[in-house]
Parts: C-alpha cells; sequence; structure tokens
C-alpha cells in the first residue's frame, strides 16, 4: 500500500460523466429561466413558506454532508490519529466542493444576489444578533479556507510542471503555506464549529412555527453534533464509491475504526434528542403517534440502527455493514435537517409547499456539478492515497 | 489501535471547550420595553363594517398601485384579499356559525420584532416612534425576516427578478409630513385610530371596562409576542381572526440569548482557536506536508 496520494488518471468523459454533465446542461437553462423570471415562476416557494430546497437541501444538508473535512481534520488532528491522514485530502476536496457550492445555491436563492457582496463589506452594517449573519460569514471564510488547505494537492502537480506562473507560484506558496498550516487547520476546524451550530441557531426565531418536537434550545448543539456524525458517513460512502469508480485500494481497516468514531456521536445525539424532549415536556407529543410523532422516531430509528450496527468490533469490519451504516447516518442527518427546516415549520393555515421542477432540476444540476468537479480533480490532481490495486505493492 | 489516555485527555479538552458552547449557562436576555414616544394603532373589530377604505387609501399612499385579483373567472379591481406585496393592509371577514367579525391585518410593529433580530445587515430596524421600517439597499433578499415573523407580515416580490421586501411601515413618510397612517385617516368609523401605543392602550381599557360584554377580555399586543405597537380589540377569540398565540416572551428573547450566550464578547470562539492551535501544536507530526516535503 502506498501511502502517498496520487492522481488515479483515466479518461474523463465516460458516460456517466457525460450524463451529469445534461443534467448539469438542463439546470443551466432552468437557472437562466429563475434569473430573467424571479423566483416565484420557477419555484414553489411563497410568502408563507419563503425556503425551500435550495436552502433546506443544497445550503443546510450540503454543508452538512460536506462536513467530512472537518470531522476527520478533527480525528486527524486534535484526537492525534495521524493514521487517518490518507483520508484527509479527499474529505477536505468534498468540503470544499460541497461548500462553495452551497454559497452558489445561496446566490440561486437570495432575491437580490447582487447585494450578497455587502455582508462581509458593510462591517458596520452587521446585525450581531443574527445567526444567519454568523452561518453566512463563516461559510464564506471556510470556503476560502478549505481551498487553501486543499491547496498543496494543486501545488505539488504545477510544482512538477513546466515552467511559468503556475510553477513559479507553487515553488514560493508551498513552504509559505506550511509555515501557517496549523493556524489555518485550526481555521478550518473553528469556522465548521461556529456555523453548523449557528444553523440550528437560525430556526429558533422559527419559534411558534416549527413544530414543538423540533425547536428547542438545544437546536444548535444537535446541527453541531449530527453534522460530525454526517461528516465521517460521508468519507465511508465517498471511500467506497471511489476504490469501485477508481480501482484504488480501499482503507477497510481505517474505515472500521472511522465507523467506529460514528458511535459515540450518534449514542450523544440520541441522548440529547431525547433529553430535551423530555425536560421540555414534549413527552407526550412524541409518543401521540400523529404525524409528527412518527417523523420523529423515523428519526431516532434512523440514527439508532446504524449505531447498534456499527457497536461491535467485529461486525464494522465488514463493507457492507460499514457502507449501509453510512447511507443511514447520512439519511438520518438529512432528514433531521429537512424537518427542522420544512417538514416541521408551518406557517400557519392556507400554505403549502412542494418543490418545482425547475427548483429540483437546479439543485441536481449542482449536485452533478460537484461531482463532476470531485471526478475531475481526482483523476487530474494528488488527492486519493493507495494508488490504484493493479499496480499496489 | 486504541487511542492513548493522553490523547483522549487532549481530545476531551477541547471537547469541553465545544461544550462551552451550550446555551445551558447562558443568561436570559433583558426583555425590552416599549420604546419612548412609541407609536401605533388601535384597532377595534366590533366597530369595523368592512369598507376596506383603509385597503385603497393603503395602496394610494405607498404608491402600490390597485391590486387585481382573480374572481369567478374575472379580474375585480383593487380587492386583494390577503397581504401580499402590492397590498400592505388588509381587511378579512371571519365568520363561523352565527360570530362573524372583520379583521385588519398589517405589521404590528412588535416592540422586539423578530424580523429586525432575523436581518443579517439591518435592512430592517425600528426607527423613530419605534416604527419597524425596511431599507431596500440594504436588503440581500434573504427572506429570513419572513421566517421569523409570528404574524406573516413581510412579503417578497415574487414574480420580478429584482424583488424587494414590502411591509405596513406606518406611513412614516406621512408621519415625517405631519400628517397620521392613510388607513387611520380614511376609516369612516373610527375602528382604526392612531396614536402613541401607550395612550391607546389607556384608550383600549377605557372601552373594556365601559362595555365588556362587547369585548373578549383582552387587548391583544400588550403582551402578545413580547408587546407590539399595533393594538387590537374584539367581540371574536383573537386566535380565530388569524392573530396568533404567542405567550408574553418574543421570540428573539429567546434566540438571541441563546446566540449571545455562545458569542459573548466573542470570547468563546478566540479561546476555542487558541486551544485548537495548541493542541495542533502538540500533534503537529500530523500535519499533511511536513513528511510529504523533502
Amino acid at each position: 500500500m502506498t501511502d502517498h496520494a496520487r492522481a488515479v488518471g483515466g479518461p474523463l468523459f465516460t458516460g456517466f460523466f457525460r450524463l451529469l454533465a445534461l443534467i448539469f446542461g438542463i439546470s443551466l437553462l432552468m437557472l437562466a429561466w429563475r434569473f430573467a423570471s424571479g423566483i416565484g415562476a420557477t419555484s414553489g416557494l411563497s410568502d408563507g413558506y419563503p425556503w425551500g430546497i435550495w436552502i433546506a437541501f443544497d445550503v443546510v444538508t450540503g454543508t452538512a454532508l460536506a462536513c467530512g473535512g472537518y470531522a476527520v481534520a478533527l480525528l486527524c488532528y486534535v484526537f492525534n490519529k495521524g493514521k487517518y491522514h490518507p483520508l484527509v485530502r479527499p474529505a477536505i476536496l468534498t468540503s470544499a466542493l460541497g461548500y462553495s457550492l452551497a454559497g452558489f445555491a445561496i446566490s440561486v436563492d437570495v432575491g437580490r444576489y447582487w447585494g450578497l457582496w455587502k455582508i462581509p463589506v458593510k462591517v458596520n452594517h452587521w446585525n450581531l444578533n443574527s445567526a444567519l449573519l454568523e452561518v453566512a460569514l463563516c461559510v464564506m471564510a471556510y470556503i476560502v479556507v478549505l481551498w487553501i488547505e486543499l491547496s498543496p494537492a494543486f501545488m505539488e502537480k504545477w510544482k512538477e510542471g513546466p515552467d511559468g506562473v503556475l510553477k513559479s507560484l507553487s515553488e514560493i506558496g508551498h513552504p509559505l503555506l506550511n509555515k501557517v498550516l496549523i493556524w489555518i487547520i485550526a481555521l478550518g476546524l473553528l469556522l465548521p464549529t461556529m456555523h453548523q451550530s449557528s444553523l440550528g441557531s437560525v430556526m429558533l426565531l422559527a419559534h411558534q412555527k416549527l413544530h414543538a418536537l423540533w425547536y428547542s434550545p438545544f437546536l444548535p448543539l444537535m446541527f453541531l453534533v449530527s453534522c460530525l456524525g454526517m461528516g465521517y458517513a460521508v468519507v465511508v460512502f465517498e471511500s467506497t464509491l471511489s476504490s469501485r469508480a477508481f480501482g484504488t485500494a480501499r482503507e477497510t481497516g481505517m474505515l472500521a475504526s472511522l465507523s467506529g468514531a460514528m458511535v459515540p456521536i450518534l449514542a450523544i445525539f440520541i441522548c440529547i434528542r431525547f433529553a430535551d424532549v423530555i425536560f421540555r415536556g414534549q413527552l407526550s407529543t412524541a409518543l401521540s403517534f400523529g404525524r409528527y410523532s412518527l417523523l420523529f422516531w423515523c428519526e431516532i430509528l434512523l440514527f439508532l440502527v446504524p449505531m447498534i450496527m456499527l457497536a461491535s468490533k467485529a461486525r464494522r469490519a465488514s463493507v457492507t455493514v460499514q457502507f449501509n451504516a453510512s447511507l443511514l447516518m447520512i439519511g438520518a442527518g438529512i432528514l433531521y435537517r429537512f424537518d427542522t427546516y420544512l417538514v416541521a415549520f408551518s406557517p400557519g393555515p392556507g400554505w403549502t409547499y412542494f418543490p418545482s421542477l425547475p427548483e429540483v432540476m437546479i439543485t441536481l444540476g449542482i449536485l452533478s456539478l460537484e461531482i463532476m468537479l470531485y471526478v475531475f480533480i481526482v483523476k487530474r490532481y494528488p488527492i486519493l492515497s493507495g494508488g490504484p490495486t493493479a499496480v499496489s505493492e | 489501535m486504541s487511542m492513548d489516555r493522553r490523547d483522549m485527555l487532549k481530545g476531551l479538552a477541547t471537547g469541553g471547550a465545544l461544550a462551552a458552547l451550550a446555551p445551558g449557562v447562558a443568561q436570559a436576555r433583558e426583555r425590552k420595553e416599549l420604546p419612548d414616544g412609541a407609536l401605533g394603532m388601535l384597532y377595534d373589530a366590533t366597530l369595523c363594517i368592512g369598507c376596506k377604505t383603509c385597503v385603497t387609501a393603503c395602496h394610494e399612499a405607498n404608491e402600490l398601485g390597485p391590486a387585481t385579483q382573480d374572481s369567478f373567472g374575472q379580474g375585480l379591481y383593487d380587492a386583494p384579499d390577503r397581504l401580499s406585496s402590492d397590498t400592505k393592509n388588509i381587511i378579512q371577514l371571519f365568520q363561523e356559525d352565527d360570530e362573524q367579525s372583520f379583521v385588519k391585518r398589517q405589521c404590528m410593529h412588535c416592540i422586539d420584532p423578530g424580523c429586525v433580530s432575523a436581518c443579517m445587515i439591518g435592512a430592517l430596524q425600528k426607527r423613530e416612534g419605534g416604527i419597524v421600517t425596511y431599507e431596500i439597499d440594504k436588503c440581500v433578499g434573504c427572506r429570513y425576516c419572513q421566517i421569523a415573523c409570528p404574524f406573516n407580515i413581510p412579503k417578497f416580490e415574487w414574480e420580478t427578478p429584482t424583488p424587494k421586501i414590502v411591509k405596513c411601515e406606518l406611513c412614516n413618510h406621512l408621519i415625517a409630513q405631519g400628517q397620521i397612517p392613510a388607513c387611520c385617516d380614511v376609516c369612516p368609523r373610527g375602528a382604526v385610530i392612531f396614536g402613541k401605543t401607550a395612550e391607546l392602550l389607556v384608550e383600549a381599557k377605557r372601552r373594556l371596562e365601559e362595555s365588556p360584554d362587547k369585548y373578549v377580555p383582552k387587548v391583544y399586543g400588550e403582551h402578545d409576542g413580547g408587546g407590539t405597537q399595533v393594538l387590537y380589540l374584539a367581540g371574536v377569540d383573537f386566535g380565530k381572526l388569524g392573530l396568533p398565540a404567542l405567550g408574553e416572551q418574543s421570540s428573539p428573547a429567546l434566540s438571541e440569548t441563546v446566540q449571545h450566550g455562545i458569542y459573548q464578547g466573542f470570547v468563546a470562539p478566540v479561546v476555542l482557536y487558541a486551544a485548537l492551535g495548541a493542541v495542533l501544536w502538540r500533534n503537529r507530526k500530523n500535519l499533511s506536508d511536513e513528511e510529504d516535503t523533502p
């Protein structure tokens, strides 16, 4: 097994890549329509449901799924588990792409996108009471931090490449970056801690519009804990698929202990969730077995089952168990976020929301672009470790 | 394979710093009081006859243009049925069995408004007279104000590529010229009157005392959602008129307590950053490029 990251190479325009390009192409048309005609014409949004899947999926869920970089860096650098190092780069790449495209989704969703530059610039107008301001600033900063963290992968390749601006830039930039890397990585740990919890705080203002099983002063803590679980799950998911797609060696042993790290996180989440529901006197609501109560139990099951699956060391050595548990964990995080931002949100009688076709197409297009960029970068730049199985020692 | 004790302790120390971010320890934020000289309206549903003169007057005063609604297959001129980006003020009818009442809806000008707390760069703010006003130049169109408003008042222009938020600003452009809000100006029955909120509250209580049989014994807005500068009297349950049961605490009271608890003086993030830096320095052998660079 080689420990060094390398480009996996191979042709770019596979059938799968073309399919993604087609979906992205369609979404470009929808985007043109959205920017020409406004949000009302192209979405199911209304004054009652001003936020739909662009926020609930692309931004709130998308950035949580992009927490692989955060979660693995926490384990590798803070918990001093250097063995996870090979997982850092691919995780940071997924994070960088996930966050960048969430940023893009925000500019599609907001009505007056041309004014977005004011948020980081007009410091004197900042409303420090706004959790959303905190999210916006941190996400903007984190996108920059993630690409800096990833830049060695590009600079390593450029240093080997032909003479030119990129080469000289890399030769100066790389050693310089190494000197400050600790503080960049620390920032890469601080920023998601701040904004992933604030994504929970955002919905505190919805108050009476949010169902009592979800409205909780512990929303920020629960969003933070669950994003870590989602981060690990995405790393397992992505490593499994990458090894299949690119024929690289799968770090099954390492992913087993990584999956093990999910167990306490899932347990902590479930404990907080229950303690909160009981403490706020909502246990009877949870046991009422109405629509929302069932949804609550669906969430709990989705968190509980992967925890049980991964609890035994013997069982989590299995690739199938790891992969299935990661899928369930991802599902749990997605459902919890969708419920908090959409399903358990009710502006009162007379309002309904269902995403329109253009809305869904734009979301799928952004997802396709993300996968295309991932495939392109791992094929051309040194991201994945292990090398192709065929040539591994 | 197993985590050694030292690493564990270091990790836990960082975990502790994270836990310090939890809202449990936060001090509750002070309750906001009615600002000095707060202006508002008193709407008495028992006096309203539903003539909707106020709706038309609002359109004119705010240059919103007559709203056309599709009804029975034909456009009804200036007969909107709900608040929207071209209607800041509306009269609606509640009818159930032998109970009926009109209700006027517009911005409540909360004492502690959710929209103001939500707005990232202060496009929505309480200004002169406690009026909640909107500044288009600061708005990015994120619509968090719509999520945060318990009364569903701010409306968004969905049908244009260059949208803005529209809401009642108590005709502050007229107040600046020494006039009063258009709806209060034209009401033929005095069902909605303009004044200082404190004085309107006294008047509302006087009416309650004078004819207790006529009213639900409550001034809606005195305490609801932390209190509002627009007050309501009605003969039917306020919930039926679409005025939600909010309790006496405003939503920003909790959300800002949590947010400020976490970010008090920005101490927690700075401490956490320093702690992370220190831990990373001790674990620096794991840093990516140290082993890669010759």
